[in-house]
């Protein structure tokens, strides 16, 4: 075996294995993950996406935050069951303003990739704040406290900038009215009007049952609300979205 | 001045996380540094009183550098007890939901502390502390770098300290075993570089023409974290006073970027290391050398260049393009060949010597080792297979199949290299008790088989149970009553979690009393000492 005796030059020279090991291990990677960035139709074409609100993407950090991934996912698979339990199964082009994913490896609870519009906010609030008082089989812990902290960023913007930065299209119009938008969405007297032409199909009003602040409840649930509203499947052409 | 650039570097450090915990944009991250600030004051303070302004006697330079390896040792038992405690709180809280405490201790935030806990503090302590010793013994030579070894100690535990406390705080990348933000990140960023010239320096310095093999596989599991772990957690922070930041890339991209890494988190960190503690420390207590040198070079390239590519298994039948999955499915079926090549090696290096299983515990600990190790790499890539995946993808199977290979291989090996290493690293004859090692390895062994046979029935009923259909064409089970479904299983794998937290402590005793030079006067265990035969 000429090449294994070979070898031994490897075995004498650090930098070798080091520069060796380095090159092997990344071909893998540049293989799978590389093209994922030019290939066209990695991402599918649908109507409907748009970034997130200012209080949605609060909500989704808030969902991030605590964890919620670790037990429900966001990924509907393509199977009957599937797809009769949770609705259309999920397109990558669903989450491609998501940084980060929350497709979730694990069902503890069920999958929320379109739980938007299932239920009611109050049946939300309630659900959060005690699970088994809706749903007694529940093993979800309580997020009570979110009602009783108040959303607090001095300067919302500087995340859309960051999100923006990183590829999300936000306008300069949507970073400069981040922080009216960020309370007015809850806000059951304000004027939504420049807020709903900046983000379509947003759910408005007071979410929490407390229209008098603007808390994390509110932006959670305002998160939950819109979760796979925004894709229009109607005019999605399935067959070009195969790849 | 002994410690003085240390003190100086420290307490400028302590400075910035007290200026951080005043300025910072959020309250966690105020929080956040406040538990720097005390972490790094306290460490000051310490070295202030450790200090000596006489000059510094002079260190032997062919003498072996031993004190970062045995804290190395003491904090890989530590964080095993404190991992696998929560790990057994969290497995409670499943099966009883109201020992969720909001909002530290709700079950979203403990479970990044417990696999976080196990693999990075409890795990990485190991391998750190084991490829310091194997390294120097190997190349006969002493760490490189004078005092860099401690400092690659305390910045690992100060990364650990780090991630733990900010989990609880509900400081998180929601990216799995890559939660920690982003200035946490950097830190371990510097740790990890540090680590790297550390094992390299060594080996460049050595006095054996030959590398080791066991030195291939720790080389190669520093540099290829090193890689996963900077292009994995590539993010913008909203602000350099903030604690929250906004992934590089998203969707599918970052799905499959998440998971490149989360994969070879597994193939590097808890495969490619420990093969590298199996490759020292199974020769060395059987007295046996490694079966197959060639086996041996084949094996480690092919794992090395498959794993990489395993990594889409964990996306299958979602949004990720069909390609990438069918690929990430062909590489890991391959995977299992050069995985069973590691496994045979190990398993044959006890050719001629295949009675110390029955004799010594410590090889009966090593051995199952890799016994588990060889049935996870056989479960790994079936259940990449995209059909098995349908069912037991979202499902508890795979959490048990995670814990057959971290219980089974990672635990037991690290145990195994454990119990040997530190009678010799406290210059003790023997440790205190070998019959403890024994109740370990079976409250071990019992603990992994009720939690994978556990997580197979109650994983299979639950994928089995979603998808079932009556006669009239509707789905059968609500998923509240799959939930419900769960609990006795629940119940069970709490307990078998138990058993294995429980031969941990007996563990953390047995090391214990070793260290503080006790032995404990026993009955030695049949077959380890030569019978006495009459005289003829």
């Amino acid at each position: 075996m000429g090449l294994i005796d070979k070898h031994a030059l490897i075995e004498r020279n650090a930098t070798l294995l080091l520069v060796g090991s380095l090159l092997v291990v990344t071909v893998g990677g540049i293989v799978e993950i590389a093209p994922l960035f030019y290939l066209d139709n990695t991402i599918e074409k649908v109507e409907g996406m748009r970034p997130y609100s200012p209080l949605e993407l609060v909500g989704r950090n808030i969902y991030v935050r605590e964890g919620c991934y670790l037990c429900h996912s966001q990924m509907i698979r393509p199977f009957r069951d599937e797809v009769e339990r949770y609705g259309h199964y999920s397109l990558a082009a669903e989450s491609m303003y998501d940084h980060p994913f929350q497709w979730g490896s694990k069902r503890t609870g069920p999958d929320l990739a379109r739980v938007g519009d299932r239920y009611s906010n109050s049946w939300h609030v309630q659900h959060l704040t005690d699970p088994r008082s809706v749903v007694p089989e529940s093993i979800m812990p309580s997020y009570a406290f979110l009602k009783d902290k108040p959303i607090e960023v001095k300067d919302f913007s500087t995340h859309l900038v960051a999100n923006r930065r990183v590829g999300v299209p936000y306008s300069d119009d949507m970073i400069a009215e981040a922080n009216a938008d960020l309370m007015a969405q809850a806000d059951p007297d304000a004027d939504t009007s420049g807020l709903e032409g900046r983000y379509p199909k947003a759910k408005l009003g007071d979410f929490d049952g407390n229209p008098q602040q603007v808390t994390e409840m509110d932006a959670l649930v305002a998160y939950l609300q819109m979760l796979g509203t925004l894709a229009d499947f109607k005019n999605y052409d399935e067959a070009a979205g195969y790849r | 001045m002994r410690f003085g650039t240390e003190i100086v570097l420290l307490s400028l450090f302590a400075f910035a996380a007290l200026v951080a915990a005043g300025f910072g944009a959020d309250e966690p991250f105020r929080q956040h540094m406040w538990v720097l600030f005390f972490a790094v004051a306290g460490f000051t303070a310490i070295l202030l009183r450790n200090t000596e302004f006489k000059p510094a006697t002079p260190v032997d330079p062919t003498a072996y550098m031993d004190g970062p390896i045995r804290y190395g040792a003491i904090a890989t038992v530590f964080w095993g007890v404190v991992g696998m405690l929560v790990g057994v709180v969290i497995a409670l809280q499943l099966a009883y939901p109201d020992l969720n405490i909001q909002p530290w201790f709700n079950f979203g935030r403990l479970r990044p502390l417990h696999t976080s806990g196990v693999v990075f503090a409890f795990g990485g302590n190991a391998l750190l502390c084991t490829s310091l010793y194997v390294v120097q013994r190997t190349c006969r030579a002493r760490l490189f770098g004078g005092n860099l070894a401690w400092f690659v100690f305390w910045g690992y535990q100060l990364f650990i300290v780090m991630a733990a406390t900010g989990y609880l705080l509900g400081i998180t990348e929601s990216r799995e075993y890559a939660e920690p933000e982003w200035y946490v990140d950097l830190w371990l960023t510097v740790v990890w570089v540090a680590y790297l010239l550390l094992f390299l320096g060594t080996i460049l310095k050595r006095k054996e023409p030959h590398i080791y093999v066991a030195n291939w596989f720790y080389l190669s599991f520093i540099v290829t974290i090193a890689m996963l772990h900077v292009v994995n957690n590539l993010s913008m922070p909203a602000s350099f006073l903030g604690s929250k930041s906004y992934s590089a890339f998203s969707g599918v991209q970052d799905a499959l970027t998440q998971w490149w890494y989360g994969h070879n988190a597994v193939g590097f960190f808890l495969t490619a290391g420990f093969l590298g503690m199996m490759y020292y420390f199974v020769p060395k207590q059987v007295n046996r050398p490694v079966y197959s040198y060639r086996l041996s070079i084949i094996h480690f390239w092919a794992l090395i260049f498959l794993y990489i590519w395993a990594g889409p298994h964990h996306l299958h039948y979602t949004a990720l393009p069909d390609w990438a999955q069918t690929l990430g499915m062909v590489f890991s079926i391959m995977l299992w060949m050069p995985s069973w090549g590691g496994m045979i090696n190990g398993l044959m290096t006890l050719s001629g010597a295949w009675d110390k299983i029955r004799t010594d515990p410590i090889v009966r600990m090593m051995v199952a080792a890799i016994a588990f190790y060889g049935m996870s790499t056989f479960e790994g890539p079936m259940m990449s297979i995209k059909t098995v995946n349908s069912l037991s993808h979202y499902t508890d199977w795979t959490i048990g199949h995670v814990h057959s290979g971290a219980l089974g291989w990672v635990g037991l090996i690290t145990f195994g290299a454990i119990y040997y290493m530190v009678p010799k690293l406290w210059n003790r004859q023997r440790l205190y008790s070998m019959r403890l090692v024994t109740w370990h390895f079976w409250l071990a062994t019992l603990g992994i088989v009720v939690y994978a046979a556990v997580m197979w029935v109650s994983g299979i009923m639950q994928g089995l149970m979603w998808r079932e259909y009556d006669e009239q064409g509707f789905l059968v089970y609500s998923f509240a009553e799959t939930v419900a479904a769960m609990h006795p299983y629940y119940v069970m794998r709490a307990a078998g979690g138990a058993m294995y937290l429980t031969g941990m402590l007996i563990m953390a005793w047995n090391v214990a009393m070793t260290i503080l030079g006790y032995q404990r006067e026993e009955q030695p265990l049949p077959g380890s000492v030569p019978a006495l035969q009459p005289a003829q």
